[in-house]
């Protein structure tokens, strides 16, 4: 069957590049034969299908299926082939089936159903089947593979069993015989159930369990010998199944933890490093974060048609947005209350407050949306039930990029070696002649910056409003605590690990209820170890 | 954190070594006597002078609100005393904060949680006297209870009803909080920003646990349509008067108790531990006991404040957990003025005054006003209000220094 349709296309493209005359006669195959459905016996019909699907026109599937549905009708007036449909007050609405253009509703007498049999229905499913199974597109092939798997029919399985060795695509041919293991597993002898079973085994598709499971229900008052056997060994299949499905089920917690994680690490790391060096607590340090969402929201607003790349544009200017907010607030208010951490934290509270209040004025207290560009929605399916998702899959690999370079930048530059200085001993490092005022500056610069950057992300997963940066900044202080502070692998291991544990929690806690355990134990966690998992050694980090 | 900058607290340690941890350093060996009558004088002034001008102005109200007709000149409106009682459970709660932070150096950013479990315990009190006259009179449960399908009061909830028991959860509910918290955390020594951010995350932890339906507190619209209290009318003036009356007597009565706290041995331990923990500890003292101790007074006194807040604003709920709550708490006493009774009342009567007067005219200045507020505390002011006062209890401030040094040992 697919040779004929593949010789069919060659056909046409050699056409194509013959002489624009023969497209045309090509493409007006269709009108024609659409001519000649009203006045087709029933009994002809079949043949004159066959034809209409031979021409391969996109119009063909949408066509067929209406004539399954019983809405092809023609206009008694000219013999067109429209599709009906009534509506409220009783009037035909008609669409167009060449052209797919609405026409005039009209009423009943005007037009004619084109008449359909049992036979020529069971034809139709069967050629529309076989229409999306050699359809071009992988995805539509893998559709119908799909379709088939969940209703299995005749038709199809004749249709696969034909196609599956000519399959070109791996994906496709490996669904094609599962399909066709599981139509042998449902009819078949005990022989070919028994080959099923062992083959089918590995297979993660829903509907193999289904299977599975229906021909064990159906098989469990039996009392032959052969369908003991059989029932043990779909017992034992399904096991092996649902552990494999375990095992991927166990991957996905994981990845969705990591994707907490990698958010929790953006929003920690600039924290951490703040805290590590200066001591101080910047509370402001979520509505830098606000801020950096809110760049990209600006960006997206301001260049409507660069959605695609607004994400790589507002990166940058997140950062030097926020950072550069960072930097006024060390310069104008955290500098004069150098020693004072408690007072330090109540003034970038109180400029956290006044950041909100500014973003609440000037965009307004409701969410703003931030569309998402078209390379971070989808998801990677690697196997029926483990699929990642492209944005969290991005915003991991991007958040380890960033704890990379960052922390290239404290190990290898000597702004890196003038921040660790000043951060073991100040004093020794100012007498070293390290300008520690500017240290500090930059420090937090590059904190806030960075805290830019998380909210750059944070607007992909989560709504952008004033409030947006008041929920991490405690969940972030607990990630610095819990890895120890100055330390940005400590950062690293306990916000992978927080989220992890908050998502591993989730499915039986709810994520309220994870979220006070997690709480809860850090507070009983600090009692053990009070410096967090990774202490900073020496006097000084007392 | 406790000696973080180890060096730069070299400078001082030598003043202070010399002068041990006596209070009365500043003042020269030859007018010790003199000084010390004067010092006492001061003390018992602002005290008398606290307490004076609270039953004056209790009494003012009072008086007005009773003998003049509506209309008149000098009358009080009913509002107004339950304005004047919300103001007055504030100061009593800032007058626990300060304990707290203002006297031992820990600045609880959690103080809002107990506020609202002393509510909460008054709140169900309430919830429980409203009877069989909820919107689905049932008898025995209140009306959140009814609408989750409960058949049963939880066992927690045991007692409830009776106002012995509720006088004793309004302390106990939050003395226990404290304790267990106040354990764990003293004994490992956690101190500074790191206590502040435990204490806001252990807050932040109950409002989402009372955020739950399931909890069995009320859930998001927390506990409310409170009826009576005691037999009486929640909604007569005389009730409302009362409250207002009995708001007052509490606050003089926890004016008290702080005064005589901060003034006794005790209190005086407490306060060198907020200057030099490591010190106390090495001269023998256990700071994490005298904190402890003072961090469940601290919170017992928040409770009481919770739960007279509760019946003169007919509701309790989860926000009053809110990490912002227990925060403009600080405020309050950073602007009145930490390390000073009188200074947290005022702060937190002056704070709670402007933000009713600022979200009635213009509701969108009012969180630029508070996170101003607290920005040019910080830096201009970091003795607060009674900081200025060119006062007689000058004295009085220079015995509670609140130098740099001191904060970073906090």
């Amino acid at each position: 069957m697919l040779r004929i349709f593949s010789v069919l296309i060659a056909c046409l493209l050699s056409w194509q590049t013959l002489s624009s005359e023969a497209i045309a006669a090509a493409e007006s195959k269709l009108p024609s034969l659409f001519k000649q459905l009203p006045s087709t016996k029933l009994s002809k019909m079949k043949g004159l299908i066959d034809q209409i699907s031979a021409t391969n026109e996109p119009q063909v599937p949408a066509t067929l299926e209406y004539l399954l549905n019983g809405e092809l009708y023609y206009l008694k007036a000219n013999k067109q082939i429209v599709r009906a449909k009534v509506n409220a007050n009783k009037r035909y609405e008609l669409t167009d089936v060449l052209t797919d253009t609405p026409l005039e509703a009209v009423t009943k007498s005007a037009i004619k159903k084109i008449k359909t049999n049992n036979a020529l229905r069971g034809k139709i499913r069967g050629l529309l089947a076989l229409l999306d199974l050699t359809s071009a597109d992988k995805d539509i092939r893998i559709k119908a593979v799909k379709q088939l798997l969940d209703k299995p029919n005749s038709t199809g399985i004749t249709a696969v069993t034909a196609l599956v060795n000519n399959e070109p695509d791996e994906d496709v041919r490996e669904l094609m015989s599962v399909a066709l293991l599981v139509n042998q597993l449902l009819n078949d002898g005990y022989e070919a159930k028994l080959a099923a079973i062992k083959q089918l085994k590995t297979s993660l598709e829903p509907a193999v369990k289904n299977a599975m499971s229906n021909q064990l229900e159906a098989i469990a008052d039996s009392t032959s010998e052969h369908d003991k056997t059989l029932a043990a060994e779909l017992t034992k299949a399904l096991a092996d199944i649902d552990d494999r499905k375990g095992i991927f089920e166990f991957l996905e917690t994981l990845f969705f933890g990591f994707s907490l994680g990698s958010v929790l690490l953006l929003a920690a790391i600039g924290l951490a490093i703040t805290f590590g060096v200066m001591g101080v607590i910047n509370m402001a340090h979520g509505e830098m974060m606000m801020l950096g969402a809110y760049t990209t929201y600006v960006i997206q607003q301001a260049f409507p048609q660069l959605i695609e790349y607004s994400l790589l544009m507002a990166i940058p200017a997140a950062f030097l947005v926020s950072g550069f907010v960072g930097v006024l607030i060390e310069r104008g208010v955290i500098r004069h209350l150098k020693g004072r951490p408690l007072e330090t934290l109540l003034a970038t509270f109180g400029i956290s407050l006044i950041l909100q209040q500014l973003v609440r004025s000037i965009f307004s207290p409701l969410n703003r949306q931030v569309a998402s560009p078209e390379w971070m929605s989808g998801s990677w399916q690697i196997n029926p039930v483990f699929s990642l998702t492209y944005n969290r899959l991005y915003i991991i690999i991007f958040s380890l990029m960033v704890f990379v370079a960052l922390l290239m930048i404290l190990k290898k530059t000597s702004l890196g070696l003038h921040v660790r200085a000043v951060s073991q001993n100040r004093d020794m490092a100012r007498a070293l002649s390290i300008k520690s005022d500017w240290v500090d500056a930059i420090t937090f610069g590059l904190g806030s910056g960075i805290a830019g950057i998380a909210g750059v992300v944070l607007s992909q997963l989560t709504n952008v409003g004033p409030n947006l940066g008041q929920a991490y900044i405690i969940d972030s202080f607990l990630v610095v605590v819990f890895g120890g502070v100055g330390n940005l692998w400590g950062t690293l291991v306990a916000a992978m690990s927080l989220g992890s544990i908050n998502k591993f929690l989730e499915p039986m806690t709810g994520s309220v209820l994870a979220n006070i355990i997690v709480l809860v134990g850090l507070v009983l966690f600090i009692q053990k170890r009070p410096k967090g998992l990774f202490p900073q050694k020496g006097r000084s980090a007392d | 954190m406790s000696t973080l900058t180890t060096s730069s607290t070299t400078s001082s340690s030598t003043a202070d070594t010399n002068t041990g941890l006596n209070d009365s350093v500043t003042i020269p060996v030859n007018h010790d006597m003199k000084s010390m009558f004067l010092k006492k004088f001061e003390q018992l002034g602002s005290l008398h002078f606290v307490i004076t001008l609270l039953f004056i102005s209790t009494l003012y109200v009072t008086v007005c609100n009773l003998a003049f007709a509506e209309g008149s000149f000098l009358h009080v409106s009913d509002y107004t005393v339950s304005l004047f009682g919300k103001y007055l459970c504030y100061a009593l709660l800032a007058l626990a904060v300060d304990l707290v932070w203002g006297y031992c150096g820990i600045l609880s950013l959690g103080h809002g949680a107990f506020f609202a479990l002393g509510g909460y315990a008054m709140g169900m009190y309430l919830m429980r006297q409203i009877g069989d006259r909820g919107v689905y009179g049932n008898p025995d449960l209140p009306d959140f209870m009814v609408f989750l399908n409960w058949t049963e009061m939880p066992w927690y909830w045991a007692g409830s009803d009776s106002v012995l028991w509720m006088v004793a959860m309004v302390f106990i509910g939050p003395g226990v909080l404290a304790y267990v918290f106040g354990t764990l955390a003293f004994r490992s020594r956690v101190s500074g920003v790191y206590l502040s951010i435990m204490t806001q995350a252990v807050t932040y932890a109950l409002m989402l646990a009372f955020f739950r339906n399931e909890m069995g507190f009320g859930g998001n619209n927390g506990l409310t349509d409170f009826k009576e209290i005691l037999g009486f009318s929640l909604q007569s003036p005389t009730t409302k008067l009362a409250l207002f009356v009995a708001t007052a007597v509490a606050l003089a009565i926890g004016y008290l108790v702080s005064h005589y706290i901060v003034n006794s041995k005790m209190g005086r331990v407490v306060t060198a531990i907020r200057d030099a923990e490591s010190r106390v500890r090495f001269v023998g003292f256990k700071p994490e006991h005298y904190k402890l101790w003072i961090y469940v007074v601290s919170a017992m006194l928040a409770g009481v404040a919770g739960a007279l807040y509760v019946p003169q604003v007919g509701i309790i709920n989860p926000g009053e957990f809110s990490p912002l709550n227990s925060i403009e708490m600080v405020v309050w006493v950073a602007i009145g003025g930490r390390g000073t009774l009188y200074g947290a009342v005022i702060g937190a009567i002056l704070v709670s005054y402007a933000k009713t007067r600022f979200t009635a005219i213009m509701p969108e200045a009012w969180l630029f006003a508070l996170g101003g507020l607290f920005v040019l505390v910080t830096l201009f002011l970091p003795k607060g209000i009674s900081g200025l006062l060119p006062n007689i209890f000058a004295n009085k401030n220079k015995q509670q220094p609140l130098s740099a040094n001191a904060e970073v040992k906090s």
